[in-house]
């Protein structure tokens, strides 16, 4: 009766299955160290450009959409401090994320994919190497590495463009911006600005491995492995920063 | 030795299923040192299923798979590397990791941990360490293919990379080798070519082999072929005499079911009308 709810289930069991392996991997020789600074080279140096133009933009957007709506109360000096707030407990890592994972849980998917339906993971295993040794664990370890440095990067990039704003529309000085913007950040703020990331590196690494690893059916299969990648990584971003939102503020923000 | 020991590899009644496909369906045979085994089928009756079960790489939902006298079906994929490591594989479409050179490629079962292991008893054994290049080179040579080290394989045809696929599954000596459709989407005379490596790798080093494939042809000259050291040359085996007629079955699946088993004599003598398509297909 509950037949439906077979493969779902089976498909989760599945990624937890790989999850625990990747994980307990990182712990167990044989390392492939070659893999993990080629990955943070394709994942974290080929997004910096991409990531930091993107933090820009939304750095000027927050600080525009602001400056009308604090002017109202005259209030234009907080501007440093709300787009400061935003930029690092929610909007840097998100769309950082967001945008790592349309980049590379789709590569990733793609990779391990076409090498699935090529046979070559089952060669490797044949060969004797364990392909979540050699493949997902070194993805994995390279994005919760490079993902809160992006964000940090993201972050800062979007406060100078705050800056920009502020001071050619509102006429705030440096130091006004800057003390406020700084001010305004508590450890608090930065520590959940830094714990996201590393759990959506988490994320976007072991999605993107898990649709590459289960690809099947040639060169279509290796699209619809790809597409679904970016796709439920994307919705678990959006999900767990609510999530851990919402904890965080139950544990560590004093009513 | 028990019985079990002198087997290269060992079916007993191994079943496996996806879905609703049957791949395998009660599945038993042995096969002894030495001996060359065709198995014949249409696409998707199985035989791609019977070499992954062979060495591991799919787990079976029911039966024993022995290799080299040791049952692994229970074992754990560590435990399998050290297996896998005496068994060369050629996949179907050769199976090459694309981000590596031919070089590296056909390295890759020589750097990894496991057959080094083995590898070192070995090279004692015959008193002469060759380092891992020249072992690369040598099996690129076998295959003639010396000229391609530093290429990628997207950079060679179909046939080259097949060959490749050799190389890179005979570079560790193993003791029994698993060819998955090497002929498969090649022109006939390239057919040839990688069907007198099998040859000649068999031949030379009395490699246990098994060779998956739908065409008939492959098979006969597997059965009545061989490679002659003296000349270097692929000859027809002297009738009567020659030890490979005898030692080469075949093998004939038909939807995960094992519909034949025995000598071509045999197989040509077969009544049976899905046999008999392979023979009139064939028409060697």
């Amino acid at each position: 009766m509950l037949d439906f709810l077979k493969p779902p289930i089976a498909a989760f069991q599945d990624f937890v299955l790989l999850s625990i392996r990747a994980v307990r991997n990182i712990f167990r020789s044989p390392h492939y160290a070659d893999d993990i600074f080629v990955q943070m080279d394709v994942i974290g140096v080929g997004s910096l450009f991409i990531v930091s133009l993107i933090g820009l933009f939304s750095g000027i957007v927050m600080a525009l959409q602001m400056a009308r709506a604090l002017t109202q109360y005259g209030a234009q000096g907080q501007v440093g401090s709300i787009v400061a707030i935003t930029l690092v407990r929610e909007l840097g890592p998100v769309l950082t994320a967001v945008l790592v994972a349309g980049r590379n849980a789709s590569g990733i998917a793609s990779e391990l994919g076409s090498m699935k339906v090529t046979e070559q993971i089952d060669a490797m295993r044949a060969l004797g190497t364990d392909p979540i040794q050699k493949l997902v664990t070194p993805r994995l370890i390279a994005l919760a590495v490079v993902l809160p440095l992006l964000t940090v990067i993201s972050d800062f990039i979007g406060l100078i463009g705050g800056y920009f704003i502020a001071s050619t529309m509102l006429g705030l000085t440096y130091s006004e911006y800057w003390t406020t913007a700084w001010q305004a950040l508590e450890y608090n703020d930065l520590a959940q600005g830094l714990l996201k990331p590393f759990v959506f590196a988490v994320i976007i690494a072991l999605v993107g491995c898990f649709y590459g690893m289960r690809t099947t059916g040639g060169t279509q299969g290796v699209g619809r492995s790809t597409t679904s990648a970016v796709v439920t990584s994307s919705v678990w971003i959006f999900v767990l920063t609510a999530f851990i939102t919402y904890v965080w503020n139950i544990i560590f923000v004093k009513q | 030795m028990t019985p079990a020991d002198s087997t290269v590899l060992r079916f007993e009644d191994v079943s496996l299923q996806f879905d609703a496909t049957v791949a395998l369906d009660h599945v038993s045979f042995d096969m002894r040192p030495g001996q060359t085994y065709v198995v014949l089928g249409a696409a998707g009756s199985g035989k791609t299923m019977l070499l992954k079960v062979a060495v591991g790489l799919i787990t079976p939902d029911s039966g024993r798979v022995s290799l080299f006298g040791q049952e692994i079906t229970h074992l754990r994929e560590q435990d399998l590397f050290e297996m896998r490591a005496r068994v060369g594989i050629l996949f179907q479409e050769g199976g090459l990791f694309d981000s590596l050179t031919v070089a590296e490629n056909v390295a890759y079962p020589l750097m990894n941990s496991h057959v080094a292991h083995s590898n070192a008893s070995h090279s004692n054994g015959n008193g002469t360490a060759r380092s891992v290049q020249d072992r690369v080179r040598e099996s690129l040579r076998f295959v003639e293919l010396e000229q391609t080290l530093d290429k990628f394989p997207n950079q060679l045809s179909g046939g080259m990379r097949r060959r490749v696929g050799i190389a890179r599954a005979v570079v560790s000596e193993p003791a029994l080798l698993l060819y998955d459709s090497p002929t498969a989407g090649l022109d006939p005379i390239t057919a040839n070519t990688i069907i007198a490596l099998i040859l000649k790798e068999r031949d030379l080093r009395n490699t246990a082999t098994i060779m998956v494939t739908h065409r008939y042809q492959d098979g006969h000259l597997m059965a009545n072929f061989r490679y002659n050291s003296n000349n270097g040359q692929i000859e027809r085996a002297a009738s009567g005499s020659d030890v490979s007629q005898v030692s080469t079955k075949f093998l004939v699946m038909n939807e995960g079911r094992l519909v034949f088993e025995g000598t071509e004599p045999e197989l040509q003598a077969s009544q049976d009308s899905y046999v008999r398509k392979f023979l009139r297909v064939g028409g060697a």
